[in-house]
């Protein structure tokens, strides 16, 4: 047990450290010098060469990834060049919104998928289960923000139901703040409810088919029993790593709906950034998200070993 | 049996987009740089089959030729993974267990752990916002995928006999992974590679979508979409049929994949 966290620990470690020099590099390569972008075209040459100071532009480029990883380190995301305020502080106002919309999209889709999931594995090739695969299937081919549009339009402007964009903020109570994040949340859960069923699904009817169910069965369960007390609990690994991906991937992918309901995300702070050359707000939101990926992979590797003793062993 | 019907349905919605898309080279309703303001916003009439948008172009025209772009863009960014991807998960099957696997695995993870949308969007702000970027950008998460799919089939063919005989007869790796172990991955690559496609027709949607696809005036998808947004309430079919359009393309290839693998792999049949 103890070899199996440290190698994976140890390439965690590795995959951070790559994954850092990767966006420093492909930020650096960005057109266009910040200081002048913050100052304007008609800056004089000497206040340039300040600010340039000033930012820390003039280092080398190693020097510059160390102060930028070290700085992390220490929880100092350094200061926006276009807003001039802290990025972690900027970060974690975004954090309000990104991570409960992520939150509210992945229990929604949980909330789908495990019903449907269960239901056509339990009633596989019947009506039942050709009608939620073939829902699934257009989960799976709905563009989210075109389903997102659509929603703002029935339930938004026609029915007034919900606001049609914006954050209300938390501060107004729990209420106001879910309201202005159900139809974004509704909008990306719908294709993850669509991959998740999936899974569920095929977890369940593979657990199905094995042994230890006929055993079951032979011994007196009826079918629901057995596929509750023992075919669930299996099904339950891949279903945990997609969970997994999802999140993560809701955290991050959420740029375009968040677009479409002008949601201040982490999503809409980078693609701001990105158009207004905002470099260390990129490096830093980009980098906190790979972080955010690898560490919640590498944390449901860990809850395998501890759910599943045959995976401790293999190694 | 329910293999046929998706696969069937599948190639028939594919084909439809296919042949707009290839018509539209030689004859389109209606022009899509002319611009009739006097005819703007107007609901679906005979003149006007999918009615127009708000500069008056037929909606009709646009998605035919949106449908190139849509087309272009996921095609190239699954040959930029196919091609680089198989080649990787070839070599890291023949050098199972291996530092070269090692690394091309770690690698592939690697990619895998970056936001796939975000990227996108740090590489046409980088190199501008284009269909070439927008392909570029799709693509380079598309070759992990490959690697992995090949990767994982070229496994299990390596310890059976026949790839034992070749060995014995003096083939080198190399010539055992072109020869031997591609074309009996060729099926599942085929099945990956239009689930690739449909995801990448999504992805360039969204990507145009945001302004970072193709520019105007090149009709996309996502562009009309992001269009009609401002103007949803008064004319809601300038949203419905672009979307419409992504949706049946990106089902059509999906049912079709679903399909392709029913029937190139019978023993595949039983998980689904």
């Amino acid at each position: 047990m103890l070899r199996y966290v440290t190698k994976r620990f140890l390439s965690l470690c590795v995959a951070l450290v790559v994954a850092s020099a990767v966006i420093f590099t492909l930020v650096e390569v960005v057109p266009g010098d910040p200081a002048s972008f913050m100052l304007g075209i008609n800056a004089q040459e000497d206040t340039l060469a300040a600010l340039r100071e000033e930012l820390g532009l003039n280092g080398s480029l190693l020097s510059r990834y160390l102060d930028w990883v070290g700085g992390m380190v220490r929880g100092d995301f350094g200061t926006s060049y276009t807003y001039r305020t802290d990025v972690a502080g900027m970060i974690a106002d975004r954090m309000q919104v990104s991570l409960p919309l992520a939150l509210y999209a992945l229990a929604l889709s949980t909330l789908i998928a495990f019903p449907a999931g269960i239901w056509a594995a339990a009633r596989r090739g019947r009506v039942g289960d050709v009608a939620v695969m073939g829902a699934t299937q257009l989960g799976l081919a709905v563009p989210n923000f075109w389903f997102a549009m659509l929603m703002v339009l029935v339930f938004a402007i026609k029915l007034r139901w919900f606001p049609a964009g914006g954050f209300a903020g938390w501060e107004k109570g729990l209420w106001p703040g879910l309201k202005s994040l159900t139809l974004p949340a509704i909008a990306l859960a719908l294709p993850q409810a669509a991959i998740l069923t999936r899974v569920m699904r095929s977890a369940l009817i593979d657990a199905l088919g094995e042994d230890y169910i006929r055993t079951a069965r032979a011994k007196g369960l009826t079918r629901g029993q057995a596929l509750r007390r023992h075919a669930l609990r299996n099904a339950l690994i891949p279903v945990l790593t997609i969970i997994g991906m999802q999140f993560s991937f809701l955290l991050a992918g959420a740029i375009i709906i968040e677009n479409v309901f002008f949601l201040p995300g982490l999503g809409r702070l980078v693609f701001q950034s990105i158009s207004a050359r905002d470099l260390i707000v990129v490096e830093s939101v980009v980098m906190l998200l790979v972080f955010a990926v690898i560490v919640v992979n590498f944390a449901v590797d860990l809850a395998y070993a501890l759910v599943d003793p045959r995976l401790r062993t293999r190694e | 049996m329910k293999g046929r019907v998706s696969l069937w349905l599948g190639l028939g919605l594919t084909l439809v987009f296919a042949l707009a898309a290839a018509v539209s080279f030689l004859w389109v309703p209606q022009d899509v740089t002319q611009l009739a303001i006097a005819n703007k916003m107007k609901p679906p009439s005979l003149a006007h089959l999918l009615g127009t948008d708000h500069l008056g172009r037929d909606i009709l025209s646009m998605i035919m030729v949106g449908a190139r772009t849509s087309i272009a863009v996921a095609l190239v960014a699954v040959g930029i993974g196919m091609g680089l991807g198989v080649p990787l998960g070839l070599t890291a099957a023949a050098h199972r267990g291996g530092w070269l696997d090692e690394i091309i695995m770690r690698g592939n993870d690697l990619v895998f752990a970056f936001p796939s949308l975000i990227i996108a969007i740090l590489i046409t702000a980088v190199f501008g916002p284009s269909a070439l970027n927008a392909i570029i950008a799709i693509g380079i998460f598309n070759i992990p995928v490959f690697a992995r799919v090949t990767r994982g089939a070229a496994l299990s063919l390596w310890t059976r006999d026949w790839i034992m005989a070749a060995r014995v007869a003096g083939k080198g790796k190399a010539r055992i992974s072109v020869e031997h172990i591609l074309p009996n991955v060729l099926n599942l690559l085929i099945v990956q590679g239009t689930i690739q496609f449909s995801l990448g027709i999504l992805a360039e949607a969204g990507l145009s979508y945001v302004g970072l696809g193709a520019q105007p005036p090149t009709p996309s998808w996502g562009r009309m979409l992001a269009e009609s947004q401002t103007m949803i309430s008064l004319a809601p079919h300038m949203a419905i049929f672009p979307g419409l359009a992504i949706l049946l393309t990106v089902l059509g290839l999906n049912l079709m994949g679903d399909g392709l693998r029913d029937w190139l792999d019978p023993r595949l049949r039983r998980a689904r």
